[in-house]
């Protein structure tokens, strides 16, 4: 879906400099540091009283670097909508729970982006343990071991009332069975999953 | 470019993900034991009016509001 951009891009800034091969170029990881020189002398040619145009990568930040050793700790920043939870927080590993399954994630993780499902993030710190339901969200893990977990709802396991949650598992089961419309089953379905994912967190 | 991905069955049933994750989390918060669940519930209130135009003028506007209208 992103293959045009490059594309694209090179085309517009390649139009004023036909001879200027142009690199393809994706998502760079590096912003270049130097302006193209050939461009900007044809440009100044051209239209001598006009600033050169800007590229979208000339006003991109650069990426904090990788450092090339891996780090001993993990940096979380755990964000909820109404409060952030963990921020710059140092830690050893967290447990997250993806929608392929609980992710562990150690300093040096490879960048990923993970979409979580309702189910128990942990945060390990020495012998600390933190356990947190989350409802929903994602985890994105970046290449210098920092991690920003976002979700809506994230409650510590003892906030949550087993005896509702059983109730809430049997209605939803109920209304399951008896749902017509494709939204009525998902909705059912959506509440049958999240239930269900509150008493193993519960239980286990 | 299609791509045959298998979609969830949410969005299959024609949910947007964030349809999916505020039901999600409006269920954990009915869930939560006492004072927490009153804090949760006061927290996500809404309070807004929505009112359509027609010929430059406003038309009568629709109140969508959690607190009782006083």
């Amino acid at each position: 879906m992103f293959r045009q951009a490059s594309r694209l891009l090179s085309r517009s800034v390649s139009a004023a400099a036909s001879s200027r091969s142009t690199t393809n170029r994706a998502f760079s990881t590096e912003v270049p540091s130097t302006i193209d020189s050939t461009f900007v002398e044809s440009w100044k040619k051209v239209a001598p009283n006009m600033d050169p145009p800007q590229t979208p990568s000339s006003f991109m930040k650069p990426r904090p670097s990788t450092a090339s050793s891996i780090p001993t700790k993990l940096t979380v920043n755990f964000v909820l909508p109404y409060a952030s939870e963990l921020s710059g927080k140092e830690v050893d590993m967290v447990i997250i729970p993806a929608t392929t399954g609980q992710m562990g994630v150690l300093p040096g993780h490879v960048p990923t982006i993970a979409e979580l499902k309702p189910g128990i993030m942990s945060v390990h710190e020495g012998t600390d343990i933190k356990k947190y339901f989350v409802s929903s969200g994602f985890a994105f893990l970046h290449a210098n071991s920092v991690a920003d977990i976002i979700a809506v709802e994230a409650v510590p396991l003892e906030n949550i009332d087993a005896s509702q949650v059983q109730k809430g598992l049997a209605e939803f089961t109920q209304k399951l069975a008896s749902a017509t419309t494709d939204l009525e089953k998902a909705e059912a379905q959506i509440g049958v999953e999240v239930h269900s994912a509150m008493n193993a967190a519960l239980s286990g | 470019m299609a791509s045959t991905a298998a979609v969830p069955f949410w969005r299959a049933a024609g949910m947007t993900y964030i349809t999916y994750s505020n039901i999600c989390a409006n269920l954990v918060r009915n869930c939560l034991k006492e004072p927490f669940k009153a804090e949760s519930i006061s927290r996500e209130k809404v309070h807004f009016s929505l009112s359509k135009w027609a010929d430059g003028k406003p038309q009568k506007p629709v109140l969508r509001s959690d607190a009782p209208q006083v």
